[in-house]
């Protein structure tokens, strides 16, 4: 990048936080994606939501792209620049401005990490429900961009139902307010929902107000074993339909829960095909009556061994453990290559069987996890980054994966986004109109292209 | 060094949160992720031994933080140092490096020599010997920071006073091998006669041989493996004289380090060596029920930290606890983020003083809300560090090694 150029970044965020050396950008060209790398030009770490705006307004006079990036942890390539493009970290922007009480909303920065959210609410007795399995380390301006979900999804949904709030630096510059502390509000077109989840490609954020609730008073923990993958999926769909919602219903298969308890040693069974991980939260007479009927569900489908968490230390190690799991799953091979394809919780067990079949057929080793009570499920290919032919065929496996969970109704990444990994599938879904006016909103917010190009389509 | 282990490393970003330098910059080179992706860079040919990159990487602490937190079994700590030794060894050593880490520390007569004239009144030598034991930057700057520290230094160091063969109170129960670490010999020997006394009391003929060397760890801080080498042969040779039981320390680098003898030298003398060895907390545990019944009420609020060596490097984490909680009257009050390292990291505070510094405040900061009266550790370093630290920003909490307290309560 032109040595100028980054001068005149480099007044405005100044020197320490301008990285501009070959070692630096070498370690910015990566996040967790696997098979994507790309350096970037140069990095800013910008200290206030002003030297952001500065940066956006010199960058879009210049044509240079930016991208925005919170901690790197996101698995579709979104936070990866080319050579010219400039990338912003948002970490010093860590700040919990406000948390009322009142209106029940909190106020913060983007840098601000989902689970330190997560402590200063609850220490008030309110509730942040999205919970990433990166929660430690992610943060809010990236969970809102990919509109993350999380274990708790099922029952208190994603990012998006939370989102209440947007302050934006557009591409030139210039802020957008979206939204507020207002529960309703229908004065012109709704941009929140287009804002969450458009991946750092339609404005830079610089503030988010998320809503609060209550946090449950009681939770229940439980684990129960499958010997068989295909009943733990009946067990999804039948614990739905019995109108019980718990907040997390979690699913693990037996190449996960190998690896998962390798490290965490928490216990987990190694002798049974599947896991459900399940958590009911509440009031805590409805949590009793809610925890009998999933116990009973479960051993009407098979269920080997039912275990109820003893204490809150228990069902955070399982928690906490379950986490872990697509790390974890990298222990037995150098590369993880998961997906993210999400169907209507109906089709769960039809879809477990599309990934095993898959994985025979082009001779892959798949270790399936996820938020099956979501119909999300993260079917990961163990492979070997050196061993082409074997990458070869794992996204041929994930070819048909992803054209069976369209066929079921279902869409190409829950969670994740589409970013430069999912690029390619997503005509398939959307089709031509639906790419057409995704443009046209790509071109409404930002004519000139710069915000965080090569992502979507 | 192992391509596999570097290329292991997903990128997933769950040691972040856990390192202790990437907390206080935020970025990305100073992060285990960082670390691992520029040692790997570096074997595949795209980046080279620049200064810069060298000077990266010499910011890691070696805390192993992020082994703990990895999900995927990668230490990016241990490639770091890993990576260090091997550059080093195509390089010779410099004359300082000589001179401590093969002249003095495999030498404790030496050591001692050169250390205990210049006791308490040589501020600089004193200082550097001591504190870093295998440093080698001749004059660090924050010299004085370190002299209140000088004032309670055993008249002699502990090596050369200590009964070579204690006998048990009691029924004998068994018998262990005391690896009495440096740094404790030399200015902690108080809390290692508790060690003593309590494995004593506890039935246990407590051997301490005298020609024991020292552990090793400096010479692998330094890169300097085959130094290492050396002294594992040379302990594990000593301690193979005696039918011990276990060889315990109360020093968490000495046995971090000594647990490792068997990584780097596969013989089968090493691995029975290194299978014997114990932390201090470890062999206490063992006899809870005893200990309840000796000791005595000690109303004081106190809090704990966990050293890295001990924690992340043995994973040891309940056993401290426990012990304390045995103490009738205590008042425990658990440290937020208790398991994250202080700044001393060896003789990390005297390279780089500025990032230690911002890494004890932070461990400062979580010690003040706790409101404890009394810092319980067990590892020297930290024990230096944060003595240190106290001293200068909360001179109201006292700080005492695990068997100090224990000893206190029972009243030996
Ligand atoms: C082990 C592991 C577990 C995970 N578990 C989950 C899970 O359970 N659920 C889930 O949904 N995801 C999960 N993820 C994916 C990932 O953590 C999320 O996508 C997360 O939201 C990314 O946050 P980040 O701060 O790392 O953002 P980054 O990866 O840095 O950025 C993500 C995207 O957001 C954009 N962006 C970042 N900050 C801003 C901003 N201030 N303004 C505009 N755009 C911005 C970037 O340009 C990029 O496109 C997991 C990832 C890992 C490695
Ligand atoms: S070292 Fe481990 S935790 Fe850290 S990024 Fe690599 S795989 Fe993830
Ligand atoms: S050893 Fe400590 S300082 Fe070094 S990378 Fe790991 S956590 Fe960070």
């Amino acid at each position: 990048m032109n040595p100028s150029f980054i001068k005149e970044l480099q007044a405005i965020v100044g020197q320490q936080y301008t990285l501009s050396d070959r070692e630096s950008l070498a370690v910015y060209g990566y996040d967790a994606t696997p098979e994507l790398e790309s350096r970037p030009g140069v990095v800013l770490m910008p200290g206030s939501s002003d030297e952001i705006a500065r940066i956006m307004r010199l960058c879009h006079g210049a044509g240079i792209s930016v991208t925005p990036r919170g901690s790197g942890t996101n698995l579709s390539g979104g936070s990866i620049a080319g050579s010219e493009g400039v990338v912003v970290q948002t970490s010093r922007l860590n700040r919990i401005i406000e948390v009322d009480e009142e209106n029940l909303t909190a106020t913060v920065e983007p840098g601000v990490i989902t689970s330190a959210l997560h402590r200063e609410v609850e220490a008030r007795g309110l509730f942040y429900p999205p919970d990433p399995g990166s929660m430690n380390i992610s943060t809010m301006g990236g969970n809102v961009a990919e509109n993350s979900g999380g274990l708790r999804g099922l029952k208190y949904g994603v990012t998006a139902n939370y989102v209440m709030g947007l302050e934006t630096i557009l591409a030139d510059g210039s802020l957008l307010h979206t939204g507020g502390k207002v529960v309703k509000d229908v004065a012109g077109y709704c941009l929140n929902p287009l804002l969450v989840s458009s991946e750092g490609t339609l404005g830079f954020f610089t503030g988010i107000t998320v809503k609060l609730i209550p946090k449950p008073q009681v939770k229940t923990t439980m684990l129960a074993h499958f010997p068989e993958m295909r009943q733990a999926a009946l067990t999804v769909s039948a614990i739905i339909a019995a109108k019980v919602i718990p907040a997390t219903l979690e699913f693990l298969d037996k190449v996960t829960i190998k690896c998962v308890e390798d490290y965490a040693h928490v216990g987990l069974p190694l002798d049974v095909d599947a896991v459900l991980l399940i958590e009911v939260d509440g009031h805590p007479v409805v949590v009793a009556e809610e925890a009998a009927a999933v116990e009973a569900i479960c051993r009407k489908h098979g269920c080997s061994f039912f275990q109820t968490a003893k204490n809150a230390d228990e069902a955070l190690n399982l928690a906490t453990a379950r986490r872990t799991a697509l790390s974890a799953l990298a222990r037995l091979k150098p590369t993880t290559i998961l997906e993210d394809a999400t169907v209507p919780r109906s089709c769960i067990a039809a879809m477990l069987k599309v990934i095993q079949d898959s994985a025979k057929k082009h001779n892959v080793t798949i270790g399936t996890f996820g938020h099956a009570g979501d119909g999300n499920l993260h079917p990961t290919c163990l492979t070997d980054e050196r061993d082409k032919d074997e990458i070869a065929r794992a996204h041929k496996a994930f070819d048909e994966i992803f054209d069976a969970a369209i066929s079921m109704g279902g869409t190409i990444t829950g969670e994740h986004g589409v970013g430069m990994a999912k690029k390619k599938y997503l005509p398939r879904l959307v089709g031509e109109s639906g790419i057409r006016v995704m443009r046209g909103i790509k071109q409404a917010f930002d004519p000139k292209g710069i915000l965080n190009p090569g992502k979507i389509f | 060094m192992d391509y596999v282990k570097l290329i292991n490393c997903m990128r997933c970003g769950m040691c972040l949160p856990a390192c202790p330098t990437y907390k206080e910059t935020f970025l990305e080179t100073a992060s285990p992720r960082g670390r691992v992706a520029l040692v790997r860079k570096l074997q595949e040919g795209e980046l080279d031994q620049s200064a810069r990159l060298l000077e990266y990487l010499s910011l890691c602490i070696d805390c192993q933080a992020c082994a703990s937190s990895c999900p995927c079994g990668v230490n990016a700590g241990e490639l770091v140092a890993e990576f260090t030794c091997e550059r080093k060894a195509e390089d010779r050593l410099s004359f300082m490096e000589d001179l401590v880490l093969r002249k003095l520390l495999p030498h404790p007569d030496r050591l001692e020599a050169a250390i205990v004239p210049m006791r308490l009144y040589q501020r600089i030598g004193l200082q550097k010997l001591v504190r870093t034991l295998g440093i080698l930057k001749m004059f660090p700057k924050p010299l004085d920071r370190m002299e209140g520290l000088l004032t309670d230094l055993p008249e002699r160091p502990l090596r050369q006073v200590i009964q070579a063969d204690m006998p048990a109170r009691g029924a004998v129960r068994g018998t262990i091998g005391f690896f009495l670490g440096c740094v404790m010999s030399l200015i902690f020997s108080d809390a290692s006669r508790a060690t003593i006394k309590l494995l004593t009391l506890l039935g246990y003929r407590v051997i301490t041989p005298k020609n024991q060397v020292c552990c090793g760890a400096p010479n692998m801080l330094s890169g300097d493996l085959a130094g290492l080498k050396d002294a594992a042969r040379k302990n594990v040779n000593i301690f193979g004289g005696f039918d011990l039981d276990f060889i315990v320390t109360d020093c968490g680098g000495c046995g971090a380090e000594l647990k490792k003898y068997s990584h780097h030298l596969n013989e089968p003398s090493v691995a029975s060596f290194s299978n014997k060895v114990r932390d201090i907390s470890q062999v206490l545990t063992m006899h809870a029920d005893e200990l309840k019944a000796i000791l005595t009420p000690l109303p004081l609020k106190v809090t704990y930290h966990d050293p890295c060596h001990i924690a992340h490097c043995q994973g040891i984490r309940k056993q401290p606890r426990e012990l304390l909680n045995l103490v009738p009257g205590l008042k425990y009050t658990e440290l937020e983020n208790a398991d994250a390292c202080c700044g001393g990291g060896g003789t990390y505070n005297i390279e780089k003083p500025q990032m230690a510094d911002l890494i004890l405040r932070r461990k400062l900061d979580t010690i003040r809300a706790t409101g404890a009266e009394v810092l319980v550790t067990g590892n020297p370093g930290c024990l230096l560090q944060l003595k240190k630290g106290l001293m200068d920003h909360l001179p109201q909490v006292k700080i005492m090694h695990l068997t100090e307290l224990l000893a206190k309560s029972i009243g030996v």
